[in-house]
């Protein structure tokens, strides 16, 4: 299962009523004979062809795996899943269509370096709407702050460290409210819905409405450094100094597990939003991945020589951004390698990344962002020139894109700073999971539906879609258990036993020959097969060794 | 040659007329043997001559009284004269010739001429050439035994000196005396044996051990030395009380008190005294730790810890009264013991000679290793003692000494390793030999020797370590005055780097990864140096982390990583018992071929996700959790999971398909229009006739209308 939709994958609801089936006999129609009233043929018989590349997007059967050979009862049922499959994603990909909105984008003119435009030119050149999501807030008063969207990236919260903490609807820059909490801030972080705010407090943790009332103050996680919030398992994930991780299930307040990373103070940690693993940065350069099934970290990476300043993870969950105190950001691979794919050195080294929906790559140095951009959407962005960059009036203390816009949102000593980065967001949102433009009917609408289809926190593992394979170890077992308590195996297939046949042809001797005849047959079958193996050896071990030209020193390698 | 032969034998002659001679003058004094020497004689003759002086008993000169039958030269006798008759006196002519005279000379220079003799020198024997002549020679030595064969041993001699004759008959009385009383005790015991009264031999055991007590306490009192000595006897009774298994409620009287204690009231109380005593007897004693040197307070004790065990075990051996222990140990630690008399050292010449012998043989090597040792220790010990003696002052001399021993211990026990690692290694591969070769002149130095631990000794498979991890060795040198040392050792080591590089050609080089220059970003808008004064503060302790980052964060996550892949390996099951068939107790280990048997291998685990990623650790541990949600259970027509994990693959869920495609997905078998009748189901319309069952049961019951029903529906249906 996925926990992730993907975004843009789905298409808004349709009126379509639940059509009860009836079997008609299926009336053979010559092609020819459809013609419309005014007579006039279709010019395009038959369904519109889709685009392969988009259908193949949508498929999720691995047909890279050879099946063992199957009964024809099976093959029909692997048949109908594979045709349902075909059916169900050839659909998707014709929704496709529906997808109307592009994402933005910024060009330079021939040999212009984008990174050279500044915010001033890209509001100058875009519309008065997107105009006025470029703003400056200047509250130099209490501190660095750190900022967080809601979900569906309408609203924006915000705490600085010397207690400020604001909410406001920054589309129409609509206030919600503004508390100062007398005691540094060190996150803040919206829950499931824009209603609800954690606020990660010098001692505990507090939760707080979007009237700025303190709704809980949660002891039990104390001296939080950072915040993260897994929205489909209704999970607040919190690190702390005392080096806890402790995810909190805010659907019925209880904390779901503590772990101890045993690593020191925690103040680097992200989520992984395809599988909702969290990502702790440690300062002996290590990246460990955490899922509260496990009292263990899932991985370790080695990623720095030096600790780990900030981690960020993409929205597929394909690649991973980490900076560490040798000056290093390096792009890391987490389909399985966890190997470095790309590593710059950069010269004060970044406190602050950040991934947006289309895979920009935001970091933070001092009082400078840089953005990086890759070739497409799924590609990691490419280190070498950064796609934008902008200077700020204080260094920098948080990062945010705001998903489904092409904005940024940046904290810092010198208050909070909107920009506009072109093809950062997803344009096009679903409706029924974050519709940025829902009524608040529409909202507890979508609470409820949230909850109902909340997942467990034990399913968070590094691979979701593991979840679809069989559970191979208690399979064994219980065959075995099986085979014991019968006393036989079941499932072996039985010794072949002749026919009994008339005419004298069922004679001892007869009977006889015709067993050794089968038993030879599937021992021959045996020697061919293993021949075949051999020979395939063999080809292999000619292939390798024709690889690389033997040297006259070989003789020498022992 | 027939001249001296000649000479000699006229000599004889001359002594045998002496032996004639004698009895007829002197008075034999009994215990006088010939007088062999002249001087003697002269002696005694000048007493008489003085005695004489006085007239009394004037000696008379000796002159012939009677007639002789026949008058020869045989006959001659010299008394008076005063001067030894001699052969060649008489042979001479009375007036010298001139011709004889150079015959004469020639033969007194024959007769002054040193001859060899024919057993040999003694300086000749003694002059021992090969080492094993020499060990005879030290044995010989030890025990007085001697070189050549004389008649009498010197022990002999000792003994004859030593006794007279009275001494000897009362020795011989004593012991008459001591064996007939031996034999009447013998009988007497063999009487008292035969008692079959069991009460009576309970009173005498009883008495016997209160006498003993008694006498033990008395003795405890008035010499507490000897009372120690009778402590350990009677410690050594005790054990050997253990061992016999005594009291074990196993012997055929305790068998009939069992079965009679539930009756008897004495049977019961005898039982439970047994039982006392039996618990008594096997209760295993805190035996306290003998350290062979008291006297060196903390500072021993400090050494005892810093001295290699090999050491250790070598002084126990010899010092333990282990009779078990004391076989086992070869000969030469026995040898080593004897020589625990510091004045009897062994010349060290002699064991250089065989060291450099001993190196084709590793195991002689060792033993001359151990003795070396030996003979340190002895020094050792008489530096202390004459340090003993000078009660005050030179501790640090004392520390000095006692620490170059130590070195030297070490180095010895060193020494012993590598030998044991050498005869390894010559079993495995010769490729490493080189390298401990190498490593022997640095342990030749004593003061880095001291300044390193002990455990610096690498092991074999420490060895093999290096050379897999050979990316990051430097990383992992434990100090940096072992630098040279491993400089050299990596050339040592090519030999063998291809096979390495194979294994690492997989790998991905950790190192590498790390290290790799990054091209450096060229960033327009380059972050602004001067800053807020906390952002200054933190800026500096980011310099001090980032000057301390990275020194050993590489080995450090090795090190967790091996960890890992050993605490994840599946382990091993020994079912070996030790002390099962064979001897067990403290140092006594199962044999290897009896833990080769009841060793069941754990089946090797697949590899390992991150076999190859050297910068990741990947969890292999099962998530019970997740596991709890999967599906465990194969349904009908599939044979392989595979198979049906093919089928479940695609998600049905309106969250990842289009509605219309959600639907399909999920439209159920059967549909339903509300408000229409839903009739009963009827046996017909699922295509069954009838239950069989109930048609058995109509058909016993009343076999003939049944069928005349059952041919009115066959009748129905074939209307139908």
């Amino acid at each position: 299962m996925e926990t992730a939709p993907k975004p843009g994958s789905d298409v808004p609801p349709k009126k379509d009523k639940l059509q009860t089936k009836r079997k008609k006999p299926r009336e053979w129609k010559n092609p020819e004979s459809q013609r419309s009233l005014s007579g006039a043929q279709d010019p395009f018989p038959g369904p519109a062809p889709v685009p392969v590349e988009v259908v193949q997007k949508f498929c999720r059967i691995d047909k890279s795996r050879k099946l063992p050979r199957s009964k024809a009862k099976t093959r029909s049922r692997l048949e109908v899943a594979e045709a349902e499959e075909e059916e169900t994603s050839i659909k998707a990909a014709r929704s496709e269509l529906l997808l109307a909105e592009e994402p933005g984008f910024l060009e330079g003119e021939d040999g212009e370096d984008t990174a050279k435009i500044c915010q001033a030119d890209i509001v100058e050149a875009v519309d008065i709407a997107s105009a006025a999501k470029h703003f400056d807030l200047n509250l130099r008063q209490f501190g660095p702050y750190r900022l967080n969207y809601s979900r569906t990236g309408r609203h924006l919260a915000f705490g600085g460290r010397r207690g400020h903490v604001a909410a406001l609807d920054w589309v129409t820059k609509k206030l919600m409210c503004e508390i100062n909490v007398m005691e540094a801030v060190r996150d803040i972080r919206f829950l499931h819905s824009e209603a609800l705010l954690a606020v990660a407090q010098n001692r505990w943790l507090h939760i707080y409405d979007n009237q700025g009332i303190e709704l809980h103050c949660i002891r039990r996680c104390d001296r939080v450094t950072r915040l993260e919030f897994l929205p489909f398992h209704f999970l607040l994930a919190t690190a702390s100094e005392t080096g806890f991780l402790t995810y909190l299930d805010v659907s019925v307040g209880k904390i779901v597990a503590a772990l101890n990373a045993r690593a020191g103070r925690l103040d680097v940690m992200s989520q992984n939003p395809y599988n909702a693993v969290i990502h702790l940065g440690h300062s002996n350069g290590t990246v460990s991945l955490w899922s509260p099934a496990m009292k263990e970290p899932l991985a370790k990476i080695l990623c720095h020589r030096g600790g780990v300043r900030a981690v960020a993870v993409d929205s597929t969950g394909t690649y991973m951004a980490t900076s560490g105190l040798d000056h290093q950001l390096k792009i890391f691979d987490l389909r399985g390698t966890y190997q470095p794919l790309s590593t710059r050195t950069l010269p004060h080294g970044a406190g602050h990344l950040a991934f947006s929906q289309r895979g920009l790559l935001v970091a933070g140095m001092g009082d400078v962002v840089n953005i990086w951009a890759g070739q497409g959407k799924a590609s990691p962005p490419s280190l070498e020139q950064p796609y934008l960059t902008h200077r700020l009036s204080g260094p920098v203390h948080g990062l945010q894109f705001c998903p489904f816009e092409d904005v940024l949102g940046v904290g810092h000593s010198g208050g909070i700073t909107s920009m506009l980065v072109p093809g950062a967001g997803e344009p096009n949102f679903d409706g029924l999971e974050s519709n940025p433009y829902r009524s608040r009917k529409q909202r507890q609408e979508w609470e409820v539906k949230a909850l109902l289809e909340k997942v467990p926190a034990e399913l968070i593992c590094l691979d979701p879609r593991a979840l679809a394979e069989v559970d191979v170890i208690s399979l064994e077992q219980g065959k075995k258990e099986r085979i014991e308590r019968l006393g036989y195996d079941p499932e072996a297939k039985a010794p072949f036993q002749p026919k009994p046949k008339q005419k004298g042809r069922s004679s001892t001797a007869s009977l006889v020959k015709r067993k050794r005849k089968v038993m030879d047959e599937e021992h021959r079958d045996k020697v061919r097969q293993s021949l075949q193996q051999q020979q395939q050896q063999q080809k292999e071990a000619k292939a390798k060794s024709t690889g690389a030209r033997p040297s006259a020193l070989d003789r020498f390698v022992r | 040659m027939t001249a001296n032969r000649l000479a000699e034998s006229l000599l004889a002659l001359s002594q045998q007329e002496e032996l004639v001679d004698l009895p007829k003058d002197y008075l034999l004094s009994g215990s006088e043997d010939e007088g062999d020497n002249d001087g003697e004689r002269e002696h005694q003759k000048l007493l008489e001559a003085i005695s004489s002086l006085d007239g009394k008993n004037r000696r008379k000169l000796a002159e012939r009284s009677e007639a002789s039958l026949k008058v020869s030269e045989f006959n001659v006798s010299s008394e008076g004269s005063g001067e030894k008759l001699v052969l060649a006196d008489l042979l001479e002519p009375v007036k010298t010739s001139s011709s004889l005279a150079t015959v004469k000379k020639q033969l007194n220079r024959v007769k002054s001429k040193k001859t060899v003799e024919l057993p040999l020198n003694k300086e000749e024997i003694e002059r021992a050439r090969t080492p094993l002549e020499q060990e005879i020679f030290n044995l010989l030595h030890k025990n007085k035994q001697p070189v050549a064969d004389p008649l009498l041993t010197p022990v002999e001699k000792a003994s004859l000196q030593a006794m007279s004759l009275e001494e000897a008959k009362m020795r011989r009385a004593e012991l008459q005396r001591a064996r007939a009383l031996q034999s009447y005790y013998e009988a007497k015991a063999r009487r008292e044996k035969k008692i079959k009264s069991k009460k009576y031999h309970k009173v005498v055991k009883k008495g016997k051990a209160k006498k003993a007590l008694k006498e033990f306490e008395q003795l405890r009192k008035v010499n507490p030395a000897a009372a120690l000595e009778e402590l350990e006897k009677i410690e050594k009774a005790r054990m050997m009380e253990r061992m016999s298994l005594k009291h074990q409620n196993s012997g055929k009287w305790a068998k009939s008190k069992a079965i009679m204690a539930k009756y008897d009231l004495e049977a019961r109380q005898a039982m439970q005294e047994q039982l006392a005593k039996n618990k008594e007897l096997t209760q295993k004693l805190q035996v306290a730790s003998e350290s062979e040197e008291e006297e060196g307070g903390t500072e021993e004790k400090v050494e005892e810890l810093l001295v290699p065990d090999v050491v250790n075990e070598v002084q126990m051996n010899a010092d333990g009264p282990n009779p078990w222990m004391l076989r086992s140990c070869t000969s030469d630690t026995k040898e080593a013991a004897t020589q625990e008399d510091p004045e009897q050292l062994p010349e060290p010449e002699a064991h250089e000679v065989s060291e450099s012998e001993g190196e084709d043989r590793p195991v002689a090597e060792e033993e001359i290793l151990l003795r070396e040792f030996e003979e340190r220790r002895s020094l050792r010990k008489r530096s202390e003692l004459s340090q003993d003696a000078e009660p005050a002052g030179s501790q640090e001399t004392k520390d000095s000494s006692s620490q170059e021993v130590l070195s030297e211990l070490r180095v010895l026990s060193q020494k012993l390793k590598e030998n044991d690692q050498s005869r390894k290694q010559k079993a495995s591969s010769e490729g490493t030999i080189p390298q401990v070769q190498r490593e022997e002149p640095a342990t030749e130095e004593e003061e880095p020797l001291l300044l390193q631990r002990p455990e610096r000794v690498q092991t074999l498979e420490e060895l093999e370590e290096l050379g897999k991890e050979e990316c990051f060795q430097n990383k992992e040198l434990p100090r940096p005055v072992l630098e040279g040392q491993q400089s050299e050792r990596t050339p040592n080591n090519r030999p063998d780097a291809p096979k390495e590089k194979k294994k690492k050609e997989q790998m991905i080089d950790l190192q590498n990864l790390l290290t790799t220059q990054s091209p450096s970003v060229k960033s327009l808008a380059v972050p602004t140096i001067e800053e807020l004064e906390d952002e200054e503060e933190r800026n500096q302790r980011q310099m001090i982390k980032e000057a301390f980052a990275g020194d050993d964060v590489i080995r450090d996550f090795l090190k967790e990583k091996r960890e890992a892949v050993e605490a994840s390996k599946p382990k091993d099951v020994d079912l070996t018992l030790p002390g099962w068939g064979e001897w067990g107790g403290v140092g006594l280990k199962p044999s290897a071929k009896k833990r080769r048997r009841f060793l069941i291998k754990a089946p090797e685990g697949p590899p390992r996700k991150d076999k190859n990623l050297p910068n990741v650790i990947i969890n292999e541990k099962r998530n019970i959790h997740t596991a709890a949600h999967q599906v465990r259970v194969l349904p009908y027509p599939f044979t392989h999971h595979w198979q049906f994990e093919r089928t479940i693959q695609t998600p049905i869920g309106s969250t990842w398909n289009t509605q219309r495609a959600f639907q399909k997905l999920t439209t159920p078998k059967v549909v339903t229009k509300p408000g229409h009748i839903i009739n009963p189901i009827k046996a017909e319309d699922v295509g069954y006739r009838s239950s069989s069952r109930s048609d058995l049961s109509v058909i016993q019951r009343n076999p003939k209308r049944i069928t005349t029903r059952h041919k009115k529906q066959l009748k129905k249906s074939s209307v139908d």
